[in-house]
C-alpha cells in the first residue's frame, strides 16, 4: 500500500467512495499534485548536490586553469605575489584532523560503552544528554572560548609540561610565545568531535543483542572481556563509520580552528608550531580577497576540501552500510 | 584458559589470574566512567567561562542598542535570517520526507538519503563558497544569501528527522484510511502529517538550534556591516551575532572581548533552550505515539 505510486494507478481505493465523479477527478489531480511537489522537493535535494560541486569547481576556473594539479602540493602561499599552493594547509588539515581523532576516538568510544553498558539508568539519562549538548555548542563560541581560554592553558601548562616528558619525540617541540598553535585546534577539534562519535558508538553498543553478552558472562568473562570479546568485534565496522562522520566534521571544521590556529604558511614537525588549515584558510582570507585569482585559488581550496570531505562521508556511508547488511544477516 | 595443571576436583577459588583479570575489568571501567566525566567537565567549564564574563556585559541597554554600546541590531538580524531560512528549508524538507516515506520505491530512497547525508557532511564553508558563487559574486553580499546558506544546512536535519517521525506512525492508521476509501493526499495531510507534527516540530527547532550559531557561511555572504541600527531589509549584508563574535574575537581588543563574551552567553542560551526544549518534546512525542 505504501509502494504505490498514486501518479500511476490513481487512488483505487477512491472509486469506492460514494462522491461523485468530480470528487474522484479532483482526488486525482490532487493526489498528482502531492506527489509532483514531493518529488520535485527531493529531486532538489540530489540537484543541490550537484550543482554546489558544480559551483565551487567554477569558482576555482581560474586557478585550476593558472597552477593545475601541481597546486595541491605547492607550499607557497603569497597573495601578494600571486604565487598560491595548498601544500601547506593540507598538510595542516591531515595533522590536525587524525590528530583530533587520535585524541577523540577513544574518549569518545568509552563515553559510547559508558552511556551504553557500564551507567546505571539514573545517571546514563542525565549524561547523555550533556555529551549530546556539547555538540550543540556552536563553533564559533568554542573557538572564541578556545582563544582566550583553552589556549594560555596549553601554553602555559599542557605544552611544556609534554614537551619535557616527550621532548625526544619531535611533534612535542618547545612551546611558541603564544598558545595559537596546531595542537590547540585539535584540541578544539577533539572536542567537536567527540558528542558525534560518542553518540553513534552508544546507538551501535545498545544494538548489540542482550543474551550474547549474557553468554559471554556465564562463560566467566568479566565486563571488560564481554566489552572486548563480543561488543566492540560485533561494532568495528560501525565504530570505524562514526569515526569517519568525525573525521569528515574535524577535516571541514574552519571558524573555531581559525581562531586558535595562528593561520601560519610554514609546514613544522611539532605540533605546538603555528598552521593552517583549507577550511580556516579560506575563511581567514576570503572577506579580504581582492584579486581575482586570490579568490579563485581561495575556491580551488574549497574544491581540495570538497574532495576529501566527500570521500570521508563516503567512505564512512559505504563501512556503515556493510555492518548493516552483516547484522541483517545474522538476524 | 586451561592450563595442563587443571584439577576438576579443586574448590572454586579466585586464583591469581582471576583477581588479575578482575582488576582490569575494574580498570577498564574506570576509565569509560572517567571519559564520560571529562566530557561533562569540560561542557561545564565551557558553559561556566562563558556565563561568568558573558554576565558582567549584559545589560538591557546591551539588549536593546545598537554598535557601539548594544547588540539588538545583530540579534534582530539573527532572527530574521534564521526565520527566512527555516521558510525556506521546513517546507522543502518535509516535502522530501514525504516522499520518501509515503511515494519513493528502494532505489530512489537510497540516492535520496545518500544525498541528504552528503550534504548534512558538507563543511559548513563549502556552502558558504557556493551561496557566494550563486548570489553574491558580481552582486553584493545580503541577508538573504546568508538565509539560503543556512537553509542548506537544516534542509537534510529537517528532512531526515521528519522522515524518522513519518516511520514511526503507525501502519494501521495509513490502512484504516485506505480501507475508508481516503484518497492519498487527504490520508497525507489529515492523518499523517498531524500525527507526526510534534516529531517535525522537534527536527526543525533542532534544525534552527544549529543553525542560529552557524558561522562560516555568512562570514561569506553577511558580514560586511556596522551595526549601528536594527535592519529589516534582506537585501542588504545584514548583522548576526555569530559573525560579530568571530570578528571581535579577531580584533581583539578588550572592550570588543567583553561584548562578545556577552553575546556568546546571549547565543548560547538561545541554542541550549532550543535544544533543550526540541528533545523534551521529542521525548513526549515519542511515548504518544508508542502508547
Amino acid at each position: 500500500m505504501s509502494a504505490v505510486s498514486s501518479a500511476t494507478e490513481p487512488s483505487q481505493v477512491a472509486g469506492r467512495a460514494r462522491a461523485g465523479e468530480r470528487r474522484k477527478q479532483f482526488d486525482r489531480v490532487a493526489d498528482g499534485l502531492l506527489f509532483g511537489v514531493c518529488a520535485l522537493a527531493a529531486l532538489l535535494g540530489v540537484v543541490l548536490m550537484l550543482v554546489i560541486a558544480y559551483q565551487v569547481v567554477h569558482g576555482a576556473e581560474p586557478a585550476i586553469s593558472a597552477f593545475g594539479l601541481g597546486f595541491i602540493f605547492e607550499t607557497t602561499w603569497q597573495p601578494n605575489f600571486g604565487v598560491f599552493g595548498a601544500g601547506s594547509m593540507l598538510f595542516g588539515t591531515i595533522v590536525s584532523s587524525f590528530v583530533a581523532l587520535a585524541i577523540g576516538a577513544p574518549i569518545a568510544i568509552s563515553i559510547g560503552l559508558y552511556l551504553s553498558l557500564l551507567a546505571p539508568a539514573g545517571v546514563r539519562g542525565m549524561i547523555g544528554p550533556l555529551v549530546e549538548m556539547l555538540a550543540a555548542i556552536p563553533s564559533v563560541i568554542l573557538g572564541f572560548w578556545g582563544v582566550l581560554i583553552l589556549a594560555p592553558f596549553v601554553q602555559g601548562t599542557l605544552e611544556p609540561w609534554l614537551h619535557d616528558t616527550l621532548g625526544f619525540i619531535p611533534i612535542f617541540g618547545a612551546p611558541e610565545t603564544t598558545g595559537a598553535s596546531v595542537f590547540t585546534a585539535s584540541l578544539i577539534l577533539t572536542i567537536m568531535i567527540v558528542p558525534i562519535i560518542a553518540s553513534i558508538s552508544r546507538d551501535l553498543f545498545l544494538a548489540v543483542p542482550r543474551d550474547v553478552q549474557d553468554g559471554a558472562s556465564a562463560l566467566g568473562a568479566t565486563r571488560w572481556e564481554v566489552i572486548r570479546g563480543v561488543v566492540l568485534p560485533s561494532t568495528t565496522s560501525g565504530v570505524v563509520a562514526a569515526s569517519l562522520l568525525g573525521l569528515g566534521r574535524a577535516l571541514g571544521e574552519a571558524i573555531a580552528v581559525t581562531q586558535v590556529i595562528g593561520a601560519g604558511s610554514a609546514i613544522n614537525t611539532s605540533l605546538f608550531k603555528t598552521g593552517d588549515t583549507l577550511a580556516s584558510r579560506i575563511a581567514s582570507q576570503f572577506p579580504g580577497a581582492i584579486t581575482e585569482m586570490h579568490k579563485a585559488s581561495l575556491f580551488y581550496l574549497g574544491v581540495i576540501l570538497l574532495v576529501i570531505g566527500l570521500l570521508s562521508n563516503l567512505a564512512a556511508q559505504w563501512i556503515g552500510r556493510r555492518f548493516d547488511y552483516r547484522r541483517m544477516a545474522t538476524k | 584458559m586451561t592450563g595442563p595443571a587443571f584439577d576438576p576436583t579443586a574448590p572454586l577459588t579466585a586464583s591469581g589470574n582471576l583477581r588479575r583479570r578482575r582488576a582490569f575489568s575494574r580498570i577498564a571501567e574506570l576509565g569509560a566512567t572517567g571519559a564520560a566525566f571529562f566530557a561533562v567537565a569540560i561542557l561545564a567549564i565551557v558553559i561556566y567561562s562563558v556565563a561568568v564574563r558573558g554576565a558582567s556585559a549584559l545589560s538591557f541597554e546591551f539588549l536593546v542598542t545598537g554598535a557601539p554600546t548594544g547588540i539588538a541590531p545583530a540579534l534582530v538580524g539573527t532572527g530574521l535570517i534564521v526565520a527566512v531560512a527555516t521558510a525556506i528549508a521546513m517546507p522543502l524538507g518535509v516535502l522530501t520526507a514525504l516522499f520518501l516515506t509515503e511515494f519513493a520505491g528502494e532505489h530512489t530512497i537510497r540516492l535520496s538519503k545518500l544525498t541528504l547525508d552528503l550534504i548534512n557532511g558538507l563543511p559548513s564553508i563549502i556552502i558558504g563558497l557556493f551561496v557566494f558563487g550563486l548570489l553574491v559574486d558580481h552582486h553584493k553580499q545580503s541577508g538573504f544569501a546568508g538565509s539560503v546558506a543556512l537553509a542548506i544546512i537544516m534542509l537534510p536535519l529537517v528532512a531526515r528527522g521528519t522522515q524518522e517521525v513519518l516511520l514511526l506512525v503507525p501502519g494501521n492508521l495509513r490502512e484504516g484510511a485506505d480501507a475508508l476509501g481516503v484518497s492519498r493526499w487527504r490520508t497525507v495531510l489529515t492523518v499523517i502529517l498531524p500525527s507526526a507534527l510534534g516529531g517535525i516540530l522537534t527536527a526543525t527547532v533542532l534544525a534552527v538550534a544549529r543553525a542560529a550559531g552557524e558561522t562560516a557561511p555568512l562570514i561569506l555572504v553577511s558580514s560586511v556591516f556596522d551595526g549601528k541600527e536594527v535592519l529589516f531589509k534582506m537585501s542588504e549584508a545584514m548583522p548576526n551575532v555569530p559573525v560579530r563574535i568571530f570578528q571581535l574575537s579577531e580584533e581583539g581588543n578588550p572592550e570588543g572581548i567583553a561584548q562578545a563574551w556577552g553575546m556568546s552567553l546571549v547565543l548560547i542560551t538561545i541554542i541550549l533552550l532550543a535544544s533543550v526544549g526540541a528533545r523534551a518534546m521529542h521525548a513526549r512525542s515519542r511515548r504518544k505515539m508508542s502508547s
